[in-house]
């Protein structure tokens, strides 16, 4: 086995390549993919601790973190296609209708 | 000794799937490379003795998710997103909010001496031993945590409803 550091260092990089691509891309499907990537990154530390503490409930938790990212995903990309049939676009830039 | 190679394997195909998928132009690239993050997380899972995570990582978001996430690319056209640049400062602020997050690690780092020894230790991780996995899983899933489990189940079902109704058509609604 490694040390607990190892995979927190690994759920750190996967954090940190996932807020990079929430704030610099401005496609709203990669952001939401990015998104995804932030959560599991959270679940590697839910199941890291269930492991070291011999306690099952991180791992409830990932799986409810798991449904969660499921429901995100369906509910954000009906706002994509809705917003899609409206504007003809999916970039960021253009959700500007409340813009000054 | 198989544990390091398992382990740096799959962390380094997280590591560098995730980067490339944030960096490709071509939106199905990087779906994919966000499929190969997804499995290579799910062998971090397995490595961790979470074998119910491991199968549910694969068949919910490899199976279920991304195949949403392709669909909806493949419906969206790409060909017609404009490629104009309108908040110059977003780079600026992106590498300001990594450079932070960056420090914190460079902190945690400088701090190593002061944190608890375990951290570092092997043995630590595979100290306790957790009872067969589904089962466990099962148990808590059942007994302590049956309210959240069944809120989950509406939030789930809420969210199915939401989905068919933005994804409708909104002409059809108004005709009847």
């Amino acid at each position: 086995m490694m040390s607990p550091a190892h995979y927190l260092f690994l759920s750190l990089a996967l954090f940190l390549i996932g807020c990079i691509g929430v704030v610099t891309r401005r496609n709203v499907i990669v952001v939401l993919m990015s998104i995804e990537l932030i959560l599991n990154a959270v679940n590697i530390n839910l199941v890291l601790f269930s492991r070291i503490y011999g306690d099952v409930a991180g791992q409830v938790f990932a799986l409810f973190i798991i449904a969660d990212a499921a429901a995100e995903a369906a509910i954000g990309l009906g706002i994509i296609i809705a917003f899609f049939r409206n504007r003809e676009t999916v970039e960021a830039d253009e959700m500007d209708l409340l813009k000054w | 000794m198989l544990d390091s190679i398992l382990f740096y394997f799959f962390a380094g195909v997280a590591v560098l799937s995730a980067a490339l998928m944030v960096t490709r132009r071509n939106i199905m690239h990087s779906a994919v490379f966000l499929v190969t993050t997804l499995l290579a997380i799910a062998g971090i899972f397995l490595q961790l003795r979470a074998e119910f995570l491991f199968i549910t990582q694969i068949i919910v978001y490899v199976g279920g998710i991304m195949v949403l996430f392709i669909f909806v690319i493949m419906l969206v056209r790409l060909d017609v997103a404009l490629h104009r640049v309108r908040f110059r400062l977003q780079k600026f602020v992106a590498s300001l909010v990594v450079l932070a997050l960056a420090l914190e690690l460079v902190v945690i780092l400088a701090l190593a001496d002061k944190l608890p020894a375990s951290l570092f230790m092997k043995e630590s991780v595979a100290a306790n031993h957790l009872p067969p996995n589904s089962e466990a899983l099962a148990g808590s899933l059942f007994s302590s945590y049956l309210l959240p489990f069944e809120i989950a189940s509406v939030l789930l079902l809420v969210a199915m409803v939401g989905a068919v109704v933005m994804a409708k058509s909104r002409r059809r609604s108004e005709e009847s």
